[in-house]
């Protein structure tokens, strides 16, 4: 009962030390957004979407209301966390703020990378829709965010560099409260390739929301891959809207490896004819990690197809939760839906919680769901030790071609080669 | 080589083997027979290291070491192969990459050098024509979607992979039409020496047609009943497996 007071308290306190003024762009939208999280506040226990992922309770254990509302300076001492292999076309971000130092954007390129506060002088009406949210921290991040991007992709141009955008965390001395809001369009026959990655340096709590609004036009193509890696203690819900317009496609990746409560909402609006959809879910838990991966796909309109595969290796106390929907309007006929969550709970203490909901008012359409849950197959195991070898080898081998599945679907040779390289770094160190 | 000594094992309660002693010297192929049930197949679990079976009594002496004190990969690693009765499909690993590992981890053991891509490579081309299997098949999953054949072929191709000192066939001939069975018993037979020793583990006497065995031994309630020579498996398939049964009632 302690803990449900706690819990409402924070979400007052918050709501009561959340001061606007602080803010200089954007007033109209954070208005909007702060009064509607006034009236649902933070998750409570019983809250349908968040009944399994304590992101209020955790808030609770580590900030007080006032250290979650207030932004938390930049620090570029981070440098360190920045990868290699991704140094061109690079936008970074720290503690939230967008670092010009830190980025490398090419003048090259026809994508325009736009600060979004300025991108908002001249387009007042750019983010009203994501206020369309009932997601607590989509609108908290709407109330809060200090610092974004804007980033369009003209008509017919198919950006062959990948876009890096990198959130760091510096909490080597402080908590850190960051948030940040993404607002991508993609144009007509235009094409983008965007790799989004969080580090956290420091043991310090990280609070960390991310809102991304991705429009794909007519005919576009965007592919979009989330790395989740950090280290330290960071709990980080990310809310991301593909919009897609007809005859449009959409790859997405959400690859976890890390953190300590990470939630991602992905959600899919198929708005058009004849899109394709892609999304696959990869998620390496240990330790006491919770990862929940929250997607809808929402068919609105016929003739398109969406495939869904996301698969989790849980270790430790981790926790997994998945909660798949699928949306089949009434006018949405001829759809394609599959839908795919496999779990393996590699030690006694890992648990999954995963969900498929689909609600489907077209009736002709062709959908499916799975999900299963179970542990090393141990006949598999046996059969590669009789070969010779070692049981951690084979056990590595076994968690690796389950991860492998997921992998392999990365069309981008050196993203491919960077993700293979964590998961089999992670699987043989681990396992 | 292999000294089998009285050998009690039991899977949860139920007791499955009952004293079984058996001699395997270089060179020998013997043949393990019986009826359903009668524990040919945990014989064959209990010699590669399944953790199912507990052995509760007796020894096995492997090329003079104390094979259940070994772990399934270090049986592996001094020479015990088995070939298994349903081989496991496992998605997301390729043949090819599972015998590469395999091979490196044996010869890492025995402290030889691993082989390069180049010479693996070699071999391989060399014991595929020696198995006469499909070398697409080798780079697809292992054994995922293969048929019954393909999978008892692939058994046998890691058989001359890994070139173990004792190879235990546990019914590789079920689930085999004649030709697939020629095949895979034209491939264990390529595979003798003077130095290695075969157990063929089988229900029926055709697979014996092609492997032809020096001993014969009947297994009946998890002990040795009737031992003799390629001619005992004849009389069975003559008389059946209720010949052993009813002689053994009467004694």
């Amino acid at each position: 009962m302690s803990t449900a007071t706690e819990k409402q308290s924070l979400s007052t306190s918050l709501i009561a030390s959340i001061d606007l003024a602080q803010f200089s762009f954007a007033n109209e939208q954070r208005t909007k957004a702060f009064e509607a999280f006034k009236t649902i506040g933070l998750p409570e226990p019983k809250n349908e979407e968040y009944k399994f992922t304590p992101v209020t309770r955790s808030l609770s254990k580590h900030f007080s209301a006032s250290e979650l509302s207030k932004p938390t300076d930049a620090n570029e001492s981070v440098k360190s966390l920045l990868n290699p292999e991704f140094s061109e076309n690079r936008v970074v971000f720290v503690n939230g703020m967008y670092s010009k130092t830190l980025s490398t954007i090419t003048s090259d390129s026809k994508v325009t990378v736009q600060s979004l506060n300025e991108a908002l002088a001249s387009n007042p009406s750019l983010l009203f829709d994501q206020l369309n949210t009932t997601d607590p921290f989509a609108l908290l991040n709407s109330t809060l965010w200090s610092d974004g991007l804007y980033i369009n992709v003209p008509k017919n141009i198919e950006e062959q560099k990948p876009l890096f955008i990198h959130h760091l965390h510096d909490a080597s001395s402080e908590k850190v409260s960051a948030h940040t809001k993404l607002f991508i369009t993609v144009g007509e026959s235009a094409s983008l390739q965007i790799i989004e990655k969080t580090d956290t340096q420091g043991n310090q709590p990280v609070f960390n929301t991310i809102s991304e609004d991705i429009i794909v036009g007519e005919n576009g193509a965007v592919n979009y891959c989330k790395i989740q890696n950090d280290a330290g203690q960071l709990i980080q819900v990310a809310n991301t809207t593909i919009h897609q317009h007809r005859a449009s496609r959409a790859d997405t990746y959400t690859l976890t490896l890390n953190g300590q409560l990470i939630r991602n909402n992905l959600n899919i609006i198929i708005d058009g004819e004849g899109c394709e959809s892609h999304f696959y879910g990869l998620y390496l838990s240990d330790g006491d990690t919770l990862v929940d991966n929250h997607t809808t796909v929402d068919h609105k309109k016929p003739n398109s197809f969406s495939n869904e595969l996301y698969k989790g290796l849980m270790d430790g106390k981790s926790k997994g939760v998945f909660n798949g929907k699928i949306y089949v309007r009434p006018h949405a006929q001829k759809t394609n839906a599959f839908q795919s969550n496999r779990n393996l709970l590699l030690s006694d203490d890992a648990t999954v919680n995963t969900k498929p909901q689909l609600e489907i008012w077209a009736d002709d359409v062709k959908c499916s769901h799975g999900c299963t849950t179970g542990q090393l197959d141990e006949e598999a195991l046996f059969y590669l030790q009789s070969r010779g070898i070692p049981k951690a080898t084979a056990k590595a081998m076994l968690l690796y071609a389950f991860a492998a599945e997921v992998m392999e679907t990365i069309k981008n040779e050196q993203l491919k080669n960077y993700i293979d390289s964590i998961v089999s770094e992670r699987l043989h160190k681990s396992y | 080589m292999l000294k089998i000594n009285n050998i009690h094992a039991r899977v949860e309660e139920k007791a499955i083997l009952n004293g079984i002693n058996l001699e395997i010297k270089p060179g020998e192929v013997h043949a393990i027979m019986g009826p359903n049930g009668s524990g040919k197949s945990t014989l064959a679990s209990v010699l590669a290291g399944r953790e199912d079976f507990e052995v509760t009594e007796g020894s096995i002496e492997f090329l003079g070491k104390d094979l259940l004190e070994m772990s399934p990969e270090d049986r592996a690693r001094e020479g015990v192969f088995l070939a298994f009765q349903y081989p496991v499909e496992i998605p997301g690993v390729s043949t090819v990459n599972f015998m590469k590992t395999a091979l490196n981890k044996i010869r890492e053991y025995r402290g030889q050098d691993t082989l390069d891509a180049v010479s693996f490579l070699s071999l391989m081309k060399e014991k595929i024509e020696l198995v006469e299997i499909d070398k697409a098949l080798l780079n697809r999953s292992l054994n995922e979607g293969f048929s019954g054949g393909e999978k008892k072929r692939n058994e046998i191709f890691q058989m001359a992979m890994l070139e173990p000192k004792l190879a235990i066939l546990d019914e590789t001939d079920s689930g085999l039409d004649i030709d697939a069975l020629r095949i895979v018993a034209n491939g264990v037979n390529k595979l003798r020496t003077k130095d290695n020793a075969t157990i063929v583990v089988t229900h029926y006497q055709r697979l014996l047609e092609y492997i032809v065995p020096d001993y014969v031994h009947v297994l009946y309630k998890g002990k040795i009943v009737k031992s003799g020579t390629k001619e005992l498996a004849l009389e069975l398939e003559a008389k059946g497996y209720d010949w052993i049964k009813s002689e053994m009632e009467v004694a």
